[in-house]
């Protein structure tokens, strides 16, 4: 199956969705980088080179890890994780970033602009620009700079300028139109480096194709390790990049269940959530670039998301997706806000590991659906990130008591610094 | 009468007309009554009423503001509707409808343009739809003797230029730079070498915006341009320094 074959159907477009709705003013820009990414896809140099930057520089290939413990603990499914957390800057999106860095340096442009919601994408996208000596400035929803502080610090402290974005909810969608405004007034220098595999045409296959080294890896490693495909293969979806990047190992072979977690939020009913697919909440709308199902009002006006995720809390989901989804190829679940403090605890606990909470959304579904499977089934989660970085957040949800007395005695020492 | 003649036919009387823009709903609709009242006077020709969006990319930051903040008081498309039909009805100039595609999108292209008639739109305007995307649109469009406003930019090749030309009707609206709504654009050279660039691509008349603020602009556009579109300079006007200055406002730059 290549989804990104377009010769029997519009180009950009997965069904019904996709395509670029952008000012005419950046057409040239989008057919330039078209055209230069095209280019890069079909020379097996680009590529090569690819891989070797990321083994050298992110240590690639990530390993995959059997989880005894809890395989034990649950009595069903034998679980196995792909260790994204294990990247350089702590996540999958590395790989787009080094991609889209080096495609950059084939544009000759000297700047970079990026929006990120967690943080990953920005620090991952800083880290790229300081290696590769490009101007960087990420745009950030200034609901997410004051909760992901520490990724904003790496930031800066890489050399990036970082833009709170005091517009509309203040999260990765409005970051999204910043750079969008940013990109119609300097596209001539600057190349958006979008961070996930949503947008205008060719974002979504061009993210894609760079994230597709994670199933690419994962399929030959369970298969080595275990002789055999998996029954399910699990990945959290906010945008879907770190998902599209491991279902596409997959999507040939139709004994695999593909299966993506939203953010559940608060729940169904809610309308504090981001599931687009799980819940029936979305529609199909056109924002930000591309036709896909978002979470909008009967007018189109987009409506309130909510997760303990950052990285998770989207209006849309990639059109690839939107299409899949219909098709049946991927299933849909969502996990609360609750259900993943809860797994991310045991995951801690049995096997040490700590996801990042937008990973944690693939562990919560996919422990729910072990135990009912056989002993001799096979699960793949993937982990796109390590929860280090949420520590904030992870022990204000454990409630930690410890945890606030330090940050407390911190406070203290810096108040003094200050008088 | 179409969009075309109408601009024809002011034309007669002055070298250079111009286009205004307020955001429905903000500061609130009596606001816009109000602001519209000293656009008629002052003799503007034509009108874009922007449908507010909760994502206004192409947007600079007070249009941005406007749009969020007209949405939080609770402007709906209907109140954008009803209140278009109310100006037409009330003031000489015609009006064009300008928001972004997802409004027309889940209204429903047909319904929309139905809508759009009913209220006495002449037009719309919606940035973030390319001509590649727009062929129902337009077919029904032309069904309905409304013209879909389409830009040209700066970056717009020949090529594009020549589909973008092949697609005008009623005027074209010719970005002056690059960018978002609402910063300067030093008017020069560049400007009128894409104003005719863009002529050899099209018959129908030429509106030139972004960035355009003041009298010195007006000048600068005359015997170039048909009509100057005027935006955020005005919006900042009513915010500074109300009806007074408003007036005053296009005023000087109608003098």
């Amino acid at each position: 199956m290549d989804i990104f074959d377009f010769s029997d159907g519009r180009e950009g477009y997965y069904g019904e969705y996709g395509g670029v709705f952008l000012p005419e003013i950046l057409h040239a820009t989008i057919e330039e980088l078209l055209s230069c990414f095209r280019e890069c896809k079909s020379d097996p140099k680009f590529w090569q080179d690819y891989v070797a930057l990321l083994q050298g520089y992110s240590g690639r290939p990530t390993p995959v890890t059997y989880l005894e413990n809890l395989s034990r603990e649950l009595g069903g499914a034998q679980i196995y994780v792909k260790r994204e957390d294990l990247n350089h800057t702590g996540s999958h999106k590395i790989n787009n970033v080094m991609g889209q860095g080096l495609l950059c340096q084939r544009l000759g442009k000297k700047r970079v602009i990026a929006e990120t919601g967690a943080g990953q994408h920005g620090f991952a996208t800083a880290t790229m620009a300081a290696k590769f000596g490009f101007e960087c400035k990420i745009y950030m929803g200034a609901v997410d700079v004051a909760r992901q502080r520490p990724n904003v610090f790496w930031m800066e402290n890489l050399g990036a300028e970082v833009i709170a974005v005091e517009d509309g909810q203040q999260t990765l969608k409005d970051a999204i139109n910043e750079c969008m405004r940013d990109w119609v007034t300097n596209m001539a220098d600057t190349h958006y480096i979008l961070g996930t595999a949503c947008g205008p045409h060719p974002f979504p296959e061009m993210v894609s194709w760079f994230q597709s080294i994670i199933g690419i890896e994962a399929r030959e490693q369970i298969v080595n390790q275990t002789g055999r495909l998996p029954d399910r293969v699990y990945a959290c979806v906010g945008g879907g990049s770190n998902a599209m990047g491991i279902f596409q190992g997959f999507f040939d072979d139709n004994n695999v269940e593909l299966i993506g977690c939203e953010a559940g939020g608060h729940g169904v009913g809610s309308y504090m959530h981001a599931a687009r697919l799980a819940y029936d909440d979305a529609s199909v709308g056109v924002a930000q670039g591309f036709k896909t199902y978002f979470l909008q009002n009967d007018e189109g006006n987009m409506n309130k998301t909510h997760s303990v995720a950052a990285g998770l809390d989207y209006i849309g989901i990639n059109p690839i997706f939107a299409h899949l989804w219909e098709q049946g190829k991927v299933r849909f679940e969502a996990a609360t806000d609750m259900e993943v403090k809860e797994a991310l605890r045991l995951t801690m606990r049995t096997e040490g590991l700590i996801p990042a909470l937008e990973s944690t959304h693939a562990f919560v579904t996919a422990l729910k659906e072990a135990p009912s499977m056989g002993k001799d089934e096979i699960i793949l989660i993937n982990q796109s990130g390590r929860g280090d970085k949420d520590i904030f957040t992870i022990a204000d949800a454990l409630d930690d008591a410890k945890w606030k007395s330090f940050i407390g005695g911190k406070a203290d020492q810096y108040r003094g610094e200050e008088s | 009468m179409g969009l075309e003649s109408y601009i024809a036919e002011r034309k007669q009387k002055k070298d250079l007309l111009v286009m205004a823009h307020v955001v429905c709903g903000y500061p609130s609709f009596e606001d816009n009554l109000q602001e519209l009242e000293i656009m008629a006077e002052a003799g503007v020709d034509l009108v874009e009423l922007q449908f507010p969006f909760s994502e206004p990319s192409a947007d600079g930051p007070l249009f941005v503001r406007a749009n969020e903040e007209s949405l939080k008081s609770g402007t709906s498309v209907d109140q954008c509707f009803e209140f278009m039909a109310k100006v037409s009805a009330r003031f000489p100039f015609k009006l064009l409808m300008m928001g972004y595609y997802n409004t027309v999108f889940k209204m429903g292209e047909a319904r929309f343009i139905e809508r759009l008639v009913q209220a006495g739109g002449v037009g719309y305007i919606l940035p973030d739809l390319p001509v590649e995307e727009a062929g129902n649109l337009y077919a029904l469009s032309e069904q309905a003797a409304v013209e879909p406003i389409i830009l040209m930019t700066p970056t717009s090749s020949h090529k594009r230029l020549a589909q973008l030309g092949a697609a005008s009707r009623g005027m074209v609206y010719v970005v002056a730079r690059k960018g978002v709504t609402g910063s300067k654009t030093d008017m020069g050279d560049d400007v009128v070498a894409l104003i005719e660039r863009c002529r050899q691509h099209t018959d129908v008349p030429v509106g030139v915006g972004f960035g355009v603020s003041s009298k010195r602009d007006m000048d600068f556009l005359r015997g170039h341009a048909d009509l100057a579109i005027v935006g955020t300079a005005a919006l900042k006007t009513w915010e500074q320094s109300g009806a007074d200055g408003l007036r005053t406002f296009f005023a000087e730059l109608l003098a």
